[in-house]
C-alpha cells in the first residue's frame, strides 16, 4: 500500500539538493504493531500509513528527512521479529540488513520489552550502529512498569530513547541522538553453549570475505540454514559446501531445532537483563522521557475499554455489533448518505446543471471538429464519463468508505473481528486474518489484492484472491448498488443473500479443491484505541489521493478506447456479441454496455448501471439480476494486473476464465429462480 | 514377573533401536554384554528376546510390550523432571533412575498428570498408555494444554509439540518460550491469551500445541 503512496509529489523538504550516499541512511526495524510508521512519518517527509493491526507495511518505504542539518534517507522495513525471517515481508527486512546504513533504529513496544530485546541483543551482536527506541511508553505506565532505561543504555552500550510516538514524546531526543551518534561496532556477543559456539567459530574461520555484518553473526544464520546469509555466501564464493557440513554436524547434536536451542538461550540471557532494569508497580501517568513518579494516575477510562474489549470480543455480544457496524458505516454512511445524498448533489447539480453544459458548450465552440467534440464532451467523451464519473460518482463513495475504514482501523477493531470470525472462516479454507484484506476489498479490490501478502500460506493467498475478485464489490459499486437499490428493499436484501451465499460456496468449493496447506490462525490483539481523527483525515486523504491516481488515467483511457471503439465500429461489434449473455440471462439489451464498462472498471459498470437505472427500462427483478452479474464479473483492470502481479498469469487467467462465465451463469440461475416462483420486485 | 533394572535397559534399547531406527537386532557386544550374562538369560528365559547365532538379539513379540513400557516410563520420567520439577541438567540421567520407580500404574498417573504428552523434552515419542487412549483427565493435571485452560487461569509455557519447524519458529519469533507467564482470557471462538503483556489470538490447533504449567491450583 505503502509504495504506492510514495508517489506523492508534494514534499516540503525536497528544495534541498544534497544527494544522499547509502551511508546516510536510516533503516527502522522492529515487531510489527510498535509504531515505526508513526516515527518514519516524524522522521521523513513521506507518509506512510500506519494502522492499529500488525502487517500493514508490505514493501519498503522511503522518504527523506533533515536531521540535524543533514538530509538523510529513512526507510522503514515491515514488521520482523528476529533476524531469522519467516514470510516474505520478513525476508524483505533482512536483506536490508545486509546493506550498510549510518544508523538502525530498533523500535519496540516498552511494556514488551521482554519479548523484543532479544532482537535488539541480535543487531548489536551484527555490529550494527544501533539506537533502541522504548516506544509506547504511556501504554507501559498504565500496566504500572517501570523501565530504567538509563541502565539499559550503560548495559547495552547504545543510545536508548524512551517515547510515545503518536503524541510526539521523545521524537526531538531521537532528532537530537542521530546526528551526534557515532558508530563504534563494539564486541558484544550472546554467548550460547559450547556446542553452538564452536559451530560458530568454525563457521567464521570459513568466510573469507568481508560483509556489513559481523561475521559471528552471519555464522549464526547460517547455522540456522537461513536462505539469504546463504546466498550472501554463496554469492562471494565462499565453501559453501564447508560450512553446510558444519551445520548438518552440529544439528545432529541436538534433539530440538538449533534455532530453538538459540532462542531459548538468548531468552535467558535477555531475562537477567530486564529483571534488572524492569520493575511492575502500580500504575502511573507517562509524560516526557523522564517519569515523574510522584504524579499520580490518572484511571479514567482502562475499565471502560476492558468493558468494551470484552463486549467486542464476546460472540454474543460481538456480532450484533458487527452488524450495527456495517449498517450505519456502510449502509447508512457510505450507501445512504455518500452514494446517495452527496452523489446527487454532486453529479445531479454540480456537474450535470452547471459545469457540464459550459464545458460543452464552450468546448463546442471553440473546437468546431465532431469526432474531437465526441471524444472530449460526447456521451462516453472524456468530460462526460472519466471526469464526472471519477469526481462526482466514484470519489465521495470510496472517500466515505476510506474515512470509517480508517476508523476502525485505528480502534483496533479489526484483529478482534479477525478472532471473532477464525472459526467460519475455516470452512472456506481461510483464516480469521483474511479478513482483514477482504474488508479492505469492500473499499478497492486492487489494493486488497495487494494486502493478501500478509497472509501466510500460498493457498490462502489465491483463496482470497478469488473471492476478492469474485464475491466482494468494491466501494465504489457497493454505493452505487446501494444508491440504486435502496428504493427496492426486497431485491438489495436478496442481493445482500445470494451475494453471501456465492462467497461461502465459493469459498467451501475452492477451499475443497485446492490443494495445500491449511491456514493456522495466530494473530496479536492490539489494545483498543480511540482513534485520533487528525490520523483518520490523513489517511482517508493518502487512500483517496492513491486511488485517484489510480483510477484517472483507467477512466480517460477507457474513455478513449470507447471512442476509437465507437468510430472503428469494434465497440458496436463488442456490444452485439455481448448482447446475446445479457439477453440469456433476462435483461435488456441495453446493459450490454454495462458489462463492457465493466471490463475496465467494476466501479465503472456500476456507474453505467447508475446510468441505465435513470432511463428506468429496468424493473425490480433486472436490477437484482443486474447487481449480482455485475458484482461477479470480472475485476476491473487494475485488480486484474494486481492479481497478476502478486499471483502469477496461470492464476490470474484461471480465475478470469472461470469469474467471466460464471457471473453470467448466476445470473441466468437468479433470473430463472424469480421468473419460475412469479417474484415482482 | 518383575523384570530387573539391567533387563530392562536392554528392552528399552531394543525398543529405540527396532521402532525409531528401523534396525531390528543389535549385537550384543555392542552392549559389552554376552549370551552368559545374567538380564540376558532372564530375557531369553521370559520369551522376551531372540537371540541369533552370531550373537545379535533382537525383540520378539512377548517382549515388545515390556519394552515399549520402559521407554514409555523414561520418556514420561523427563518429562516430569523437566515439566512439574524444573529440573535443567542431568535430565537423561535421572530419568534413568526414575524409569524403574514408575511401576503398577503409577506411569499412567504421571502421565494424566502431564496432560498425556506425546513427546519428551527431546523431541521423541512417548509411546501411549491405556490412560490416554481413555483420554482420562480425573487427576487435574498440572501440565495441560493452553486449549484445556479454564478462563484467567495464570501459567508458565512449559514446552510445545510441533514437529513443523517453521510454526515452531513462528511462535518462538512471537515469544513463545518456555517460561514466559501466559493468562487465557477467551476460549470461544477463538483462544485468547496474554502472554507476557501482549494479548495474541489463535485457533483451537495451536492452542493445542502450545502446553502451560498451571500456577495457583
Amino acid at each position: 500500500m505503502k509504495s504506492l503512496l510514495n508517489a506523492k509529489p508534494q514534499t516540503c523538504c525536497s528544495t534541498h539538493n544534497n544527494i544522499s550516499s547509502s551511508s546516510d541512511r536510516i533503516v527502522l526495524v522492529g515487531s510489527p504493531n510498535v509504531g515505526k510508521s508513526v516515527i518514519f512519518n516524524a522522521l521523513s517527509d513521506s507518509y506512510a500509513i500506519a494502522s492499529n493491526y500488525p502487517g500493514t507495511t508490505v514493501e519498503i518505504s522511503k522518504g527523506d528527512g533533515i536531521i540535524g542539518n543533514k538530509k538523510y534517507e529513512i526507510i522503514d522495513t515491515p514488521g520482523s521479529y528476529s533476524l531469522l525471517p519467516i514470510t516474505e515481508e520478513e525476508r524483505v527486512a533482512q536483506r536490508l540488513f545486509f546493506e550498510k546504513a549510518s544508523i538502525y533504529l530498533h523500535v519496540i513496544d516498552a511494556k514488551n520489552l521482554r519479548r523484543m530485546l532479544p532482537h535488539t541483543l541480535q543487531l548489536i551482536e551484527a555490529g550494527k550502529p544501533l539506537i533502541l527506541v522504548l516506544n509506547m511508553m504511556d501504554e507501559s505506565a498504565e500496566r504500572g512498569i517501570r523501565i530504567d532505561a538509563q541502565k539499559l543504555e550503560k548495559m547495552l552500550k547504545i543510545p536508548v530513547i524512551p517515547a510515545v510516538s503518536n503524541k510526539g514524546e521523545g521524537i526531538e531526543e531521537l532528532k537530537k541522538t542521530i546526528p551526534e551518534y557515532s558508530s563504534n561496532p563494539q564486541d558484544f556477543t550472546i554467548k550460547y553453549n559450547d556446542d553452538i559456539e564452536n559451530a560458530i567459530k568454525d563457521i567464521e574461520s570459513n568466510l573469507k570475505e568481508n560483509y556489513e555484518v559481523s561475521k559471528r553473526s552471519i555464522s549464526q544464520l547460517l547455522l540456522q540454514r537461513d536462505q539469504v546469509a546463504f546466498e550472501r555466501t554463496h554469492e562471494k564464493c565462499e565453501d559453501v559446501d564447508a560450512i553446510k557440513d558444519i551445520v548438518s554436524n552440529t544439528e545432529n547434536k541436538f534433539n530440538s531445532p538449533i534455532n530453538y536451542v538459540m532462542t531459548v538461550e538468548r531468552q535467558q540471557l535477555t531475562n537477567s537483563i530486564v529483571n534488572s532494569v524492569m520493575k511492575i508497580k502500580e500504575p502511573y501517568s507517562y509524560n516526557n522521557s523522564k517519569a515523574k513518579e510522584s504524579e499520580k494516575y490518572k484511571d479514567n477510562y482502562p475499565n471502560l475499554k476492558k468493558r468494551l474489549d470484552h463486549l467486542v470480543s464476546n460472540p454474543l455480544t460481538g456480532i450484533p455489533i458487527l452488524f450495527l457496524v456495517l449498517y450505519f458505516g456502510l449502509y447508512q454512511f457510505v450507501g445512504v448518505f455518500a452514494a446517495g445524498t452527496v452523489v446527487d448533489f454532486l453529479e445531479g447539480v454540480v456537474f450535470g446543471e452547471h459545469l457540464i453544459p459550459w464545458i460543452t458548450q464552450n468546448f463546442n465552440s471553440l473546437v468546431p471538429y465532431p469526432l474531437i467534440q465526441s471524444l472530449i464532451v460526447g456521451d462516453y467523451g472524456i468530460v462526460n464519463l472519466a471526469l464526472t464519473y471519477a469526481i462526482a460518482l466514484i470519489l465521495p463513495i470510496v472517500g466515505a468508505f476510506f474515512f470509517v475504514f480508517s476508523i476502525i482501523e485505528d480502534s483496533g477493531y479489526l484483529p478482534r473481528l479477525a478472532m471473532l470470525i477464525d472459526r467460519v472462516f475455516k470452512k472456506i479454507g481461510l483464516s480469521g486474518r483474511a479478513v482483514i484484506p477482504l474488508v479492505l476489498g469492500f473499499g478497492c479490490g486492487t489494493m486488497a489484492t495487494m494486502v493478501t501478502r500478509t497472509l501466510e500460506k500460498p493457498r490462502e493467498k489465491i483463496l482470497t484472491t478469488l473471492l476478492l475478485s469474485l464475491a466482494i464489490p468494491c466501494s465504489a459499486q457497493l454505493g452505487v448498488i446501494l444508491g440504486i437499490m435502496s428504493a427496492k428493499p426486497a431485491a438489495l436484501l436478496l442481493w445482500v443473500v445470494v451475494m453471501i451465499l456465492e462467497f461461502l460456496f465459493i469459498g467451501y468449493i475452492a477451499a475443497k479443491v485446492l490443494p495445500g496447506e491449511k491456514p493456522s490462525f495466530f494473530l496479536e490483539i492490539p489494545s483498543l484505541k480511540v482513534p485520533k481523527l487528525s490520523n483518520v483525515l490523513i489517511k482517508t486523504y493518502s487512500r483517496m489521493q492513491w486511488y485517484f491516481l489510480e483510477v484517472m488515467p483507467l477512466f480517460i483511457i477507457a474513455s478513449i478506447l470507447i471512442w476509437l471503439g465507437k468510430i472503428t465500429g469494434i465497440f458496436g461489434l463488442i456490444i452485439e456479441l455481448l448482447k446475446y449473455p445479457t439477453q440469456w440471462i433476462g435483461l435488456p439489451s441495453e446493459a450490454a454496455d454495462v458489462f463492457l464498462l465493466g471490463f475496465f472498471r467494476r466501479d465503472f459498470g456500476a456507474a453505467g448501471l447508475y446510468e441505465l437505472n435513470k432511463t428506468g427500462v429496468m424493473n425490480g427483478v433486472d436490477m437484482l439480476v443486474a447487481a449480482v452479474t455485475l458484482t461477479l464479473f470480472m475485476p476491473c483492470i487494475a485488480q486484474f494486473m494486481m492479481t497478476l502481479k502478486e499471483r502469477g498469469l496461470k492464476i490470474a487467467l484461471s480465475m478470469a476464465a472461470f469469474i467471466f462465465p460464471f457471473a453470467f451463469f448466476v445470473g441466468f440461475v437468479v433470473n430463472y429462480i424469480m421468473k419460475i416462483l412469479g417474484v415482482t420486485l | 514377573m518383575e523384570i530387573s533394572e539391567n533387563a530392562e535397559e536392554i528392552l528399552e534399547k531394543l525398543w529405540i533401536c527396532s521402532q525409531e531406527r528401523g534396525q531390528s537386532s543389535i549385537e550384543l557386544e555392542s552392549l559389552n554384554l554376552d549370551k552368559e550374562s545374567p538380564e540376558v538369560m532372564e530375557l531369553l528365559d521370559m520369551d522376551n528376546i531372540d537371540l541369533n547365532s552370531d550373537s545379535k538379539i533382537s525383540l520378539r513379540h512377548e517382549g515388545y510390550f515390556n519394552a515399549k513400557n520402559v521407554v514409555r516410563r523414561h520418556r514420561l520420567a523427563e518429562r516430569l523432571l523437566v515439566d512439574v520439577l524444573d529440573k535443567k541438567e542431568g535430565v537423561h540421567k535421572s530419568a534413568c533412575e526414575f524409569e524403574h520407580i514408575l511401576h503398577d500404574g503409577v506411569d499412567d498417573k504421571v502421565c494424566v498428570l502431564l496432560g498425556h504428552p506425546r513427546t519428551c523434552p527431546h523431541g521423541n515419542p512417548i509411546p501411549k498408555g491405556e490412560c490416554c487412549k481413555k483420554g482420562e483427565k480425573e487427576v487435574s493435571s498440572i501440565v495441560q494444554p493452553l486449549s484445556e485452560l479454564k478462563l484467567n487461569q495464570k501459567g508458565k509455557i512449559a514446552y510445545f509439540e510441533i514437529q513443523d519447524n517453521e510454526k515452531l519458529q513462528k511462535l518462538m519469533s512471537m515469544g513463545i518460550l518456555p517460561g514466559v507467564p501466559v493468562t487465557l482470557v477467551q476460549s470461544y471462538p477463538s483462544f485468547v491469551f496474554d502472554l507476557d503483556q501482549t494479548r495474541y489470538a489463535v485457533d483451537k490447533e495451536m492452542a493445542d500445541y502450545i502446553f502451560v504449567r498451571v500456577e495457583n491450583k
